[in-house]
């Protein structure tokens, strides 16, 4: 996977951030377009390109759900499922959310936390096993998360 | 007298230099072995067209702009890479004049001529460019020139060309904000989160960094490329032009309101009052006082203006108040006591402003240049693009393909597909801005892949790549992914100059200017020349020319004659190599005149 490798990293969806930080530095030092200034055409143009992949793979890795959702999309799980169970309570929370109010977005919120509990579990979980029914579980999750965010910032979800 | 050198390989080895391109003023700097120099005086960012039909920028244009205001041109940064509707209700605050032909390319009216607002640039970047090239005693051809950090595509596009104009290469485009930053952190290794605020004559930036071991991470930037000092002078004016009855002033009425309520301006950032005194040119007298509670009063909104960017910057960034450790200053408008008070008062912390606000901004671009040739090490620039970049989708919706804040370069890439059988181009309209559509955005060009192979609908399968370079220029480039073949792509910009018409007046400018550098260095060469003759015709009246032998006295004959015979010469380096010639004929002769010297003075001694 191109982002983890630009790091120099085996995929992984906990990552140490400090360290991540260090490794972005570190590469950027040896191929920011900047070493590059008076150098041949075609040099100047692979530092281009190689630093514009670095700064997109450390742009996306360092926020947990867009590293998930990176890792998700590179090893081919796109399925539009929600957790079981959950589409009762979205019906539910959809028509609370369009009559009430700030009370109704606070409870949203406190599921948002909720879920991202759930998902460092399922993350851990993943790093250790590999295994392609916990990335199955984690996009449901990550669907979930974003059915939810949509409320809270006020989109009603397609 | 020292030896001459040829330096044929003055290409690598000549200097690259920082240049501040400011709206009110513009300055150009270069690393030396202590650290980044300024190069000669600040230069205004005025350009006039002289009785002769000269075009002059700098100083001499900024005295001929009171005289003749309808022949000169200031503050033309506010109108780089923008379309004629565009600037027309600015426009109405000076007093230039648009040319009939703007609809493509807007065109400023300068007496009998016209001037796009490159070409305008280009005019004041020749000038540093020449003062840069006296200072450093060689020619000058690549630059690192600031931009506003809010400056889009189009603005940082038209400042490259106004580079090519001048004859400069521009290597870098750096934001100016972060070139203060790199002024400030260069010796002082700091670490931490700053931010910097930098409020000029015609734009707002504000920029938070994270520093780290000579790293300067810019992790938001924000601003408004149409606020500054100029909206200030521009509301004073108002209210002159308003007290006068409420007619526009004539425009060398304009000038000398303009230039009276700038000083009001200056002197109320060091005094509780300020006189605007002014005689108009039908005789009536203006004059009014100014306090400075007044004058805060008046500010308000505009120093408000700078705050929303501010806490927009701070959000992107991630950081709290309390978590920026410093804070710096650039810009002349950061002079006036309520912007500081601002600033403080928004951010806790007491602003840096070590460093002249004026200067900060070239020193810093100095500094990068420095890091682009090598000399300077360990130092290393991560900037970010001010504003999103989409495409157009179906509905008159942009779809976001890079975000804002992006560390640079960055890059992204889209499928793109054909709707009908056999369709052979696909139109791609990119967009810069926040909003979700299209007529909310800003254009900046249409790129169309030609040529693709005719396949039935759906099938054609173009990968677009965007990137955005260290510049924050943007690149597109296109792929059939099916054949493999690098698509065609002709770039059709919504602002701005084609290359064609940036090719043309680069060729009617580069030349001058470097026929100009070779008639400098011939002059000087002959400065050279008439200081060794008339030191030679002295040293005919002294002993030690009588102690010569004959030889060496025929030797400096001849060497005097084969001088005065290349003088007139254009070529530099033939009177360079003539004066070295005589030089060294009249060795011995210095030497004998340097001893009857001491002697005297050991003389001297001896009586005293």
């Amino acid at each position: 996977m191109e982002y983890f490798a630009a790091l120099g990293l085996e995929p992984a969806l906990h990552l140490n951030l400090a360290d991540l930080e260090q490794r972005f530095y570190k590469a950027s030092r040896e191929l920011h377009p900047d070493r590059f200034a008076r150098a041949p055409v075609d040099e100047q143009k692979r530092a281009l390109d190689r630093s514009s992949i670095l700064n997109t793979a450390y742009r996306t890795l360092r926020e947990p759900v867009s590293r998930a959702e990176y890792l998700l999309r590179q090893s081919g799980v796109a399925s539009k499922d929600l957790p079981p169970g959950f589409l009762e309570e979205a019906f539910e929370l959809n028509e609370a959310v369009e009559n009430g109010g700030d009370a109704e977005r606070e409870k949203l919120r406190g599921m948002l936390e909720e879920i991202d509990t759930r998902l460092a579990s399922q993350f851990q979980a993943w790093d250790e096993s590999r295994g392609a029914e916990v990335l199955q579980e984690i996009r449901r999750t990550l669907n979930q998360r974003r059915y939810i965010e949509n409320l809270v910032n006020g989109h009603l979800p397609d | 007298m020292g030896t001459f050198q040829i330096d044929f390989g003055a290409e690598d080895a000549s200097k690259i230099v920082g240049i501040d391109l400011g709206t009110t003023n513009s300055l150009v700097a270069a690393m030396d072995l202590t650290g980044p120099r300024i190069l000669g005086p600040i230069v205004p960012s005025i350009v006039s067209l002289t009785a002769e039909g000269d075009f002059i920028a700098g100083e001499e244009a900024r005295s001929l702009l009171l005289e003749n205001p309808e022949r000169s041109i200031y503050s033309a940064k506010r109108l780089m890479g923008r379309g004629a509707q565009d600037v027309a209700a600015e426009i109405a605050l000076f007093p230039f004049r648009i040319a009939e032909d703007s609809e493509a390319v807007l065109k400023l009216t300068v007496g009998d001529r016209t001037l796009t607002p490159p070409e305008v640039a280009a005019l004041v970047l020749r000038k540093l460019r020449e003062q840069a090239e006296e200072n450093l005693g060689s020619p000058v051809t690549q630059a690192v020139v600031t931009v506003p950090a809010y400056f889009n595509d189009a603005q940082r596009q038209a400042t490259k060309d106004a580079g090519r104009i001048a004859g400069l290469d521009v290597l870098r485009l750096v934001n100016e904000p972060t070139a203060a930053a790199l002024a400030y952190g260069l010796d002082k290794r700091k670490q931490g989160v700053i931010a910097v605020y930098d409020l000029g004559g015609g734009t707002f930036d504000i920029s938070i960094l994270k520093l780290h071991d000579g790293i300067f991470e810019v992790l938001a930037t924000n601003g408004d490329t149409h606020l500054g000092g100029d909206d200030i002078d521009n509301l004073l004016i108002q209210i002159a032009a308003e007290d006068l009855g409420g007619v526009a002033p004539a425009p060398a009425d304009f000038q000398k309101l303009r230039h009276a309520v700038i000083r009001a301006k200056e002197e109320l950032s060091f005094q509780p009052s300020a006189r605007i005194d002014v005689t108009l040119s039908d005789g009536r007298a203006y004059k009014r006082d100014l306090t400075r509670e007044q004058f805060e009063k008046l500010i308000l909104p505009i120093v408000d203006r700078t705050l929303g960017p501010c806490r927009a910057a701070l959000k992107d960034a991630g950081v709290t108040v309390e978590q920026i450790d410093e804070v710096v200053l650039v810009g002349g408008s950061t002079r006036i006591p309520l912007v500081r008070s601002a600033v403080r008062n928004l951010f806790r912390a007491e602003p840096h402003t070590e460093l002249n606000p004026d200067e900060v901004v070239a020193l810093g671009a100095a500094v990068q240049a420095g890091i682009l040739s090598g000399e300077v090490s360990d130092t290393l620039l991560l900037d970010v693009t001010p504003l999103s970049l989409g495409i157009e989708t179906m509905g008159g919706v942009v779809s976001k393909l890079i975000h804002r804040n992006s560390t640079i370069p960055s890059l992204a890439t889209e499928q793109f597909t054909t709707s009908v059988d056999g369709q052979r181009n696909v139109l791609i309209h990119v967009l810069q801005g926040e909003r979700e559509l299209v007529k909310d955005c800003r254009s900046l060009a249409r790129f169309e892949l030609k040529d693709i192979d005719p396949v039935p609908a759906g099938l054609a399968r173009i990968e677009v790549k965007f990137t955005i370079d260290a510049n924050g220029i943007l690149n597109v480039s296109a792929q059939d992914l099916r054949t493999g073949k690098e698509q065609t792509v002709e770039v059709k910009p919504s602002y701005g100059l084609t290359d064609d018409q940036v090719e043309a007046m680069i060729l009617e400018s580069v030349e001058h200017a470097e026929d100009d550098f070779l008639a400098r260095q011939t002059r000087e060469a002959r400065v050279e020349a008439d200081h060794i003759l008339q030191s030679v015709e002295k040293a005919r009246q002294s002993d030690a020319w009588l102690q010569l032998p004959d030889t060496e006295r025929t030797g400096i004959d001849l060497a005097v004659n084969q001088l005065l015979m290349a003088y007139h010469s254009d070529d530099h380096h033939v009177i360079s190599a003539q004066t070295e010639k005589l030089n060294q004929a009249t060795m011995t002769l210095a030497e004998n005149m340097m001893n009857t010297a001491v002697r005297g003075a050991l003389k001297g001694t001896k009586i005293n």
